[in-house]
Parts: C-alpha cells; structure tokens; sequence
C-alpha cells in the first residue's frame, strides 16, 4: 500500500535546484538537475552507483560547489552564502552519512553531545542529558549512551547517526544510502524510523538509495538518476511503468536477482 | 612526463601555502577552541613524557661516555659538563625531541585526520555547523607549537640528568658542582635559540601532519601515506630548519 501525501505542503517548496551541473576533472556528473522538495515531503533519489547522487546532496549541503546552476535551500542560495551563514543554514540540515561517520574516539553521549554543545552554548547540563536521553529514546537506542562507535552493530551506527543529526531538530533531512549494508530486518527497522522522523519531527527529506525496498516504503514521491539527469519521477508504481531498458534492468536486478 | 611533475609539485606548494595562510586565519579568527588546545596539549606534551624521557636519559648518558675518550687524550675531562651542556642545549636536546615528536604525534596526527577524512567524519563534523578545521588542525598545531618547546627544556634537564650520572660515576664529581659548570657554560643565547627553534620544529610537526591528514586521499591506504608522509616531511624540514637557525645564530654571535 503506498504511503498517504497529506501531510505534504505542495505550496511550499524546501529546495529548489535548478539546472545543476558538476563535474570531477573530465568526470561529468551532474548535467543539469532540476528538482523541487516539499514541506513535508519524503523524496527518494533512485540511481546506480556513481550516478551523482551522494553528490546531489553534498551540493545541498554545501559541503560541494555546483559548476553551474542555483541550489536554494531554505530560502537561500548555498552558493551565495559566506561561511557564517552557511554554517547557520546546515544547522536546519540533518545530513546521515552512508556509513554514519559516527566520531571513533567519542561515546555515543559525546558523539550526540557534539553538536549541541558546540551551537547551543547556552544549555545547562541538565538540558543537554534531556535532550540526549530524548533523542536516544526516539530511535530506540537508550541502552547504547555509554557506548563506543566501535562496540555497536551497522544498523545501531545508523541508528546513532541520525539521531546526531535530529538532536539539533533540522527541518531537512538527508539520508545518504542509509539501508546500504544492512540486513533485510534492519532494513526495514531503518526504513520504518525514517517515517516516524518524518512524522515526529516534521521534517522534510531526501533518501538517496539504491535500494528499492527502501524508496518504495519510505518514499512519498521517487525520482530517478539516469546519465546525469532525472528523468523520470512519481510515485513508485509510476516510476517503473516504463519501457526504458535501463529502468527495467534497475527494477528487475533488485526484485529478481 | 617531467612537466607535468613540476605541475603537481607546484600545485601542492600552492595548496601548503592556503592551508597555512588558512592556519593563521582561523588562529586568529573566534571563536577559540581553548578547550580542544588544552586537549591535544596533554595528547602532545604528556602521553610523549616516557618516551621523551628514556631517550633523552639515554642521549645524555652515551653521549658524555662517548665524548670522554677524546677529552682524556688531551687530559680535559673536567671540560666534559661544559662541553655536554653546550651540545645538549644548543642542538641536541630541540632536535632529539623534535625527531622523537615527528614519529610519535606528527605520524598519530596524519593517521588521525585521514582516518578521520576517509570516514567522513570531518564532513560530518562540518554540517553539523562546527568548523573542522578550527577544531582539528588549529587545535593541534597551536599544541605541538606549545608543547615542543617545553618538551625541549625537559629533555634537556634529563639529558644533563644522565650526562651527570655518566661523570659522576667516572670522575666523581658533585651534582651542585657539576650544575655549577653547565649554568656557566650555557648562555641566555642558547636556551632562547634553543627554545625558538624548538617553537618551529613543532609548528612543523604539527602543520605537516595535519595538511597530509586534512588532505589524505580516500582509502585506507591514504591513511598510511598520510601518516608517512607526515614523518618523513616533518623530520626533512626540521633538519633544514636546523641548519637556517645554526647559520642566524652564529652570525649573530658574530
């Protein structure tokens, strides 16, 4: 059954890139993405290995210059921004890396703490346990605050990572591969927080996946990264209506193979 | 072929050069990382005291005992505390610390920071609105530039320590007497040179290991030749800059 869309803002769009293009030396990447998020909304990015995707998202967070073309998020042009403001912008961004990026030499609290402490100076202690307890609990992992990175299992990394970034309640998230590696039931444990995010929190999102299972459960609205460009989006069952050779081959290497 | 060598080196030179103008933009640019500093202060400075210390002990001590046959030819041994005090001061005890710093902290900084890029950690540092590079790189460099020079006066008092073990063994003489011998040898000029050079030897330590950790190639193997490149730059640039201080100073001895 797919997901109901009316909890989405269609008047209000949080991104809002406009013919994007980056390239690596000779590697063209991105040629000319056009693509709007809305309030609310949870956008799947489908595409292949090296097709640009984690790139798409590092542009929107500004960790990535675009070559061309505008990336507004927020309101604001990333490019345009100066360091203070762009600092500012990705505190309203919560970005979950494919493989958590969690810091090795920190506990999970520390890990969490990190952000917090470091843009909201003004908390007492007894504030920052709260908000560290609450976030642990909202992806179910209370038991894991006195533990290290290492100590945890792939999906309990995931877990911690997103809930990192949710501690400074942004009102984007990006998720980049976040079932990549995972067994099917941690799949969708990941699969089903990634909902009660959206939900909770409000937030809206991009999940950049390979992985179908994934777009088809979190997804609210799915596009497809094909040789640089998207072309085609929908809904799921509209995106793989298609006589596109390479859509087929993408839907049936997963469902089949 | 050759030329497109000469470009690679000459692009790395410009990126040294960015990464250390960025270096003392961000030093002096708030908000300060004091917390961090002080962090990576006792990183530096403590966790190296055992290893600094055995081998500055044993420099002290091998080097007076190999320094004494020489003197005994011409009957000067009582010479030995001067001449010791002198070398340790004026070279040994700045360069013995900096070469053991530039294997243990310049080698855990490259492999630290590249780890630490390859697993995007600083990436993830970065969007959750913390400024890596004022965080990490500012952080550590400020400390080796701290810390290696105080590192410097405590490997020299325990080379001098084991110097003065080796002569009191041999020529029985007194530890005031000794101390007496070496404070008369030794200039405000050489502790101040000493201490300087020391302050540049770590501020080499430190921004080399940091630039080829910052700048590390993704993979796991990036961060071994990141932790490599770290040593071997730091201890060429050292010696260098061993020699430049050498040639200020004894000019201005005149």
């Amino acid at each position: 059954m797919e997901k109901k869309l009316s909890h989405i803002n269609y008047q209000n769009s949080v991104i809002n890139i406009k013919s994007l293009y980056k390239s690596f030396g000779d590697l063209h990447v991105l040629k000319g993405v056009d693509l709007q998020l809305f309030e609310g909304e949870n956008l799947v990015v489908l595409g292949r290995s090296g097709t640009g995707k984690s790139v798409l998202i590092k542009v929107i967070s500004g960790l990535l210059y675009p070559d061309e073309g505008s990336v507004n998020v927020l309101g604001k042009d990333v490019d345009e921004l100066d360091e203070k403001q762009l600092m500012a912008l990705r505190l309203r961004i919560g970005f979950s890396f494919q493989n958590s990026a969690l810091y090795d030499s920190m506990t999970v609290r520390e890990n969490l703490e990190f952000p917090l402490v470091r843009n909201k100076r003004s908390l007492t202690r007894v504030e920052i346990d709260k908000e560290v307890e609450q976030v642990l609990a909202s992806v179910g992992l209370s038991q894991a605050i006195n533990q290290m990175p290492s100590e945890l299992s792939g999906g309990q990394r995931k877990r911690i990572g997103i809930a990192r970034t949710l501690i400074l309640r942004p009102d984007i998230m990006l998720y980049d591969e976040p079932t990549a590696g995972l067994d099917p039931i941690t799949c969708t444990e990941i699969n089903n927080l990634i909902n009660d995010v959206q939900e909770e929190y409000k937030t809206s999102s991009i999940i950049i996946t390979h992985d179908l299972t994934c777009a088809k459960e979190v997804g609210d609205r799915i596009v497809m990264l094909l040789d640089g460009k998207f072309e085609r989006q929908g809904r799921f069952n509209d995106i793989f209506d298609s006589e596109d050779d390479r859509v087929k081959a993408f839907y049936d290497y997963n469902f089949i193979a | 072929m050759i030329s497109k060598k000469i470009d690679q080196k000459l692009i790395q030179l410009g990126n040294v050069h960015r990464f250390v103008m960025r270096f003392f933009k961000e030093l002096v640019t708030p908000p300060y990382e004091f917390k961090e500093i002080i962090n990576q202060c006792y990183e530096v400075g403590v966790k190296s005291l055992p290893l600094i210390s055995l081998t500055g002990f044993i420099t002290g001590l091998v080097f007076t005992n190999q320094s004494r046959p020489s003197l005994e030819e011409f009957g000067a041994t009582a010479m030995l505390p001067s001449l010791i005090a002198i070398a340790i001061v004026r070279a040994l005890a700045p360069l013995v610390t900096a070469l053991i710093a530039a294997g243990k902290v310049g080698s855990n900084i490259g492999a630290e920071l590249g780890s630490m890029k390859v697993t995007e950690q600083i990436d993830a540092m970065e969007v959750s609105g913390t400024n890596p590079f004022k965080f990490l790189v500012v952080s550590r460099v400020l400390a080796t530039t701290i810390m290696i020079p105080i590192l410097s006066c405590y490997t020299g008092f325990i080379a001098l320590m084991g110097s003065f073990l080796n002569v009191y063994q041999h020529e029985s003489v007194s530890f005031v007497s000794f101390f007496d011998q070496v404070f008369d040898t030794v200039t405000f000029l050489d502790i101040f040179q000493a201490v300087i050079k020391a302050g540049f030897f770590g501020f080499t330590i430190g921004i080399v290991g940091c630039f080829e950790g910052y700048n590390s190639s993704k993979g796991t193997e990036g961060v071994g030749k990141a932790a490599n490149a770290a040593v071997v730059a730091s201890m060429f640039l050292i010696f260098i800059e061993e020699q430049l201080v050498v040639m200020v100073v004894q000019s201005l001895r005149g």
